[in-house]
């Protein structure tokens, strides 16, 4: 196949990490981390989504 | 419930994407063979991922984490014995005959290895099947979408149900129409990241607030918490199964016959870009199928241990006096079958009736728990805005592809075996290519049936098991006596596959599990035998039909003629030159991947005991 397939799930990370991540920093500390016991899980989880699809897409991009 | 923009956001992103890799791929489909075969030119470890994928349907997701919260721990048998040894089998064992016979499908092996109609009764029935499993997933997942409410506010409550039906359908046929198997493929990859993405903060978030497996172990019965505790005997564990049924029924009749003779899987090795990657696919794929237990049914414990927020946020030392009096009684209580009735719910609701909105009671008065909503509530109870809209998305995710392995199974075997065998023998490849296509449209438009079909099961794992007991059970018995013995003849396996699965429907007829109406659930002929639960009837079916199988099959295959020997190279495992993969550096050999894969299996086994 012509399109190597970590191309577009790396691409999808990053979009989902970054919108996540990006949605945590405005909500620093609102109330709607009561639910996750305090964790502001949208920007820790959307940052490690971000970095591995950030990789996973440069190694989906590489020549062969 | 309410969903907040930023999880449409989330949602909208990945079904662009889904349908994006249709669109990205479409110029690549120019022959029979890529739409279907998805042109064999995909490397193991993606293939070991769809492999994987394609199996997690609605039953997975949801069904074990109702399952998790309703019997716990011990639901890791259809992982640890039910999938990881057959998984092996499957790759190591029959992998070189399917890849190496350059059969196009299942059935397609068996016209090869035997005659036509055998081919022709395994296709038809695997076409069935796959509508069936097909439309549950639609099925549960539109209901799921209902019971939440996600859509509520945006369309009115009662399009709700068909409205989430003709959508996730669309975009399925969307992106297997535009991009056949290949596309398939690459989304159940994506669906498998999502699916780890949106579940492992959900279980460390969750075990966090429970205070830990040990809190767990401390909180709930004994049974709940091991894996072989009370296993000797049915009327001492949750599931109510015996040892026999347990190894024999679902360790090897349900499970070899579902992972070494289901199309649905076996397409996915079918599709690798070489023999070897095709025999790596089924061993890479038993690597993330082993963890799956913490990601699937752990969440289902974690539901049934929640108490509120305000309770373990603060302190452990109020809700000890609690701990200890639900632990003494399930200690007191661990040897009796009453389990289920000691055990906390968490935040498990009640089921309600959906007329008169009350809930629902069981013949003894006791409330009954809707065990189904374990997993989603959690997810709701968790995770915050924009979490949640992941979460919801991985939910789906894990629906759509176990939808669409079915459907591309079924446009396969439609095509190749039932349409171009019967039906038009010589057309042009891009007839074939067209007709892949269609058969797409109409294989959706049969799942919504089917869909509508499915209403009188409560529970969708039950009623899988039920499907696959009556049709694969028998199956194996047909492929094992056909790649292992070259005596067995053509004959011989149609005779056995038809008593194998009357067989199983007599079993089925004849038997009931304890406290159900005769009917749906068994003993629609007369009641012989009553089994304390549904689980153990289903594993018994299978071992009758398998057993039934394997000696109809073995005597008329002494009494027919068998085919000459040169007909069966490369289809029988005595007639076949050994694969040489000794070319391969040692960590790429399936032997050793094999291996450590046995290897984790026991030992999780063991730490689970």
């Amino acid at each position: 196949m012509g399109l190597d397939v970590r191309l577009p799930l790396g691409l999808l990370f990053l979009a989902i990490g970054m919108l996540l991540a990006c949605f945590g920093l405005a909500t620093k500390g609102s109330d709607i981390y009561a639910k996750s016991m305090g964790v502001n899980l949208n920007l820790i989880w959307g940052s490690i989504l971000m970095i591995l699809g950030l990789l996973a897409a440069w190694l989906g991009q590489k020549p062969k | 419930m309410h969903l907040a923009s930023i999880d449409w956001l989330v949602m909208l992103v990945y079904f662009a994407f889904v349908l994006g890799i249709g669109f990205a791929l479409k110029r690549y489909i120019r022959s029979s063979s890529d739409f279907f075969l998805a042109g064999r030119s995909i490397p193991a470890w993606v293939c070991g991922l769809a492999f994987i994928s394609a199996n997690v349907g609605a039953q997975e997701v949801l069904g074990m984490g109702a399952s998790g919260a309703k019997y716990g721990i011990v639901m890791s048998h259809f992982y640890w014995i039910g999938a990881i040894p057959a998984m092996l089998f499957v790759g190591y064992f029959m992998m070189p005959f399917y890849y190496g016979s350059k059969a196009r499908s299942v059935p397609e092996y068996l016209r090869m290895r035997y005659d036509e109609k055998t081919r022709a009764l395994n296709a038809f029935s695997f076409a069935i099947m796959t509508i069936f499993s097909s439309g549950i997933s639609l099925y549960a997942m539109a209901l799921l979408i209902q019971t939440l409410g996600l859509l509520d506010g945006l369309i009115p409550h009662a399009w709700v149900f068909h409205f989430s039906i003709f959508l996730s359908a669309a975009i399925v046929l969307g992106y297997i129409f535009l991009g056949g198997l290949s596309s398939a493929i690459y989304n159940e990859v994506l669906q498998f990241f999502l699916i780890v993405a949106g579940f492992l903060p959900l279980v460390w978030i969750g075990l966090r607030n429970v205070g830990g497996w040990a809190a767990i172990q401390q909180r709930l019965p004994a049974a709940m918490t091991h894996s072989w505790r009370g296993m000797e005997h049915p009327s001492t564990n949750s599931l109510g199964v015996g040892l026999i049924g347990l190894v024999m029924g679902l360790g090897f009749v349900l499970s070899f016959g579902y992972w070494c003779t289901d199309f649905l899987v076996i397409q996915r090795a079918m599709a690798a870009d070489s023999q070897d990657s095709a025999r790596l696919v089924p061993v890479i794929a038993a690597i993330p199928k082993m963890f799956f237990p913490f990601v699937v049914i752990l969440p289902g414990l974690i539901a049934v241990c929640v108490t509120s927020h305000a309770v373990t946020s603060t302190t452990v030392s109020a809700p000890a006096a609690l701990v200890a009096g639900v632990s003494a009684a399930a200690t007191s209580s661990a040897e009796s079958p009453q389990i289920k009735e000691l055990h906390p719910h968490g935040i498990i609701p009640q089921k309600l009736d959906p007329i008169t909105g009350e809930a629902v009671l069981d013949s003894n008065g006791a409330p009954v728990y809707n065990y189904d909503l374990a997993t989603p509530l959690l997810l709701i109870h968790f995770f915050p805005a924009g979490m949640l809209g992941l979460g919801i998305t991985a939910l789906l995710a894990s629906f759509m592809s176990g939808m669409a392995g079915n459907v591309t199974a079924f446009n396969t075997v439609w095509t190749y075996d039932i349409y171009q065998s019967y039906i038009r023998k010589n057309a042009s490849d891009s007839h074939y290519l067209w007709m892949g296509r269609a058969t797409t449209v109409g294989g959706i438009l049969l799942s919504i049936g089917a869909a509508y079909a499915v209403t009188s099961f409560n529970n969708i794992y039950d009623a899988l098991q039920l499907i696959f007991s009556l049709v694969n059970a028998p199956l194996f018995a047909t492929f094992l006596l056909g790649m292992f013995w070259k005596r067995t003849t053509g004959h011989a396996a149609f005779a056995g596959l038809l008593c194998g699965s009357t067989a199983a429907l007599l079993h089925h007829g004849l038997t009931i599990p304890q406290g159900a109406v005769p009917g749906l659930h068994g003993g629609w002929i007369t009641t012989l035998h009553i089994y304390p639960s549904d689980m153990a009837q289903n594993f018994w079916t299978a071992i009758f039909s398998f057993t039934v199988n394997l000696v109809v099959t073995t005597v008329v295959s002494l009494l027919t003629k068998p085919r000459p020997e040169g007909e069966l190279v490369g289809l029988v495992y005595s007639l076949t030159p050994r694969h040489i993969d000794s070319s391969l550096s040692w960590y790429k050999r399936p032997i050793w991947i094999a291996s450590g894969v046995a290897a984790m299996a026991l030992l999780l086994n063991f730490l689970f005991r």
